[in-house]
């Protein structure tokens, strides 16, 4: 059953990425972007991973694709614009080909070491009390650059700025 | 359903990322694969903290600090992005060679 789902999420996660990667309309490779963050949601839900699963629905789903299409948006003259590959592409589809034959055989190689299907879960509690005991200096300084990425974003985006046109 | 199943999804995610990143034109297309490269990592974290390769949490606090930092990248660069708009009238990563403003 577990493993029905896997290749099921499977497929929607990897259909929707070589959706981002190869479709031209720039409003469709978002709309697919989405499907594949749901679909990585569905992942974490199978690792056991339930607060990762929410997270990744309310941020990635939601925040962060909202924003990725409200640039579109703005970014646009009139009609939706049709983006072709770049012409170097076939060099980019062998590097990257390769990089994942070199991860492949690394993970193969490896695979017997790991051949339990035991998956084990952290529990809410147990992930906040190491969030924020073993980890709190990071995470305080994750908020920090949250904080200043925004700020900036703000500084960055705002209309009216001397250096314009 | 073992961790090679999560380790080569991980691992495809990466990959198609990677072939986006280097393949598309527009900055935006760019920044979307740049957020699949970032699921793909997320993926192998989760799952190597789910298999107990490492300690059980750690993987899930790092994945955490991902997310944290893929959501003030994105709206730094959306914001870089308008701002690049606005001033050369096109997001084609292939145009924007300078950098000044």
């Amino acid at each position: 059953m577990a493993l029905a789902a896997f290749y099921v999420l499977a497929l929607v996660t990897l259909g929707g990425a070589i959706g981002v990667v190869t479709v031209r309309n720039i409003i469709h490779a978002a709309l697919f972007l989405l499907v594949t963050l749901g679909g990585v949601a569905g992942f974490f839900a199978l690792l056991y991973a339930e607060f990762l699963a929410l997270a990744q629905v309310l941020i990635y789903s939601g925040a962060v694709v909202i924003v990725i299409l409200f640039a579109l948006m703005l970014t646009r003259r009139g009609e939706v614009e049709l983006m072709d590959e770049h012409r170097r592409w076939p060099v980019a589809a062998a590097v990257s080909f390769g990089l994942f034959a070199v991860m492949a055989a690394a993970f193969i190689a490896d695979a017997a070491r790991y051949q339990a299907d035991v998956r084990s879960s952290v529990s809410l509690d147990a992930l906040g009390a190491v969030l924020f005991e073993r980890w709190a200096a990071p995470f305080e300084i994750a908020s920090l650059v949250l904080l200043v990425a925004l700020i900036g974003a703000i500084v960055i985006a705002r209309s009216g700025g001397r250096d314009e046109g | 359903m073992t961790l090679l199943h999560f380790e080569l999804l991980g691992a495809a995610l990466f990959c198609l990322g990677l072939y986006g990143a280097l393949a598309r034109r527009s900055a935006v297309l760019v920044l979307m694969s740049i957020e699949l490269m970032l699921n793909g990592v997320n993926v192998l974290l989760v799952a190597f903290a789910a298999y107990g390769v490492r300690d059980n949490a750690t993987g899930l606090v790092i994945a955490i600090f991902v997310i944290t930092i893929a959501a003030a990248e994105v709206a730094l660069a959306m914001a870089i992005v308008l701002r690049l708009f606005r001033s050369r009238g096109s997001v084609n990563v292939d145009e924007i060679d300078a950098l000044r403003g």
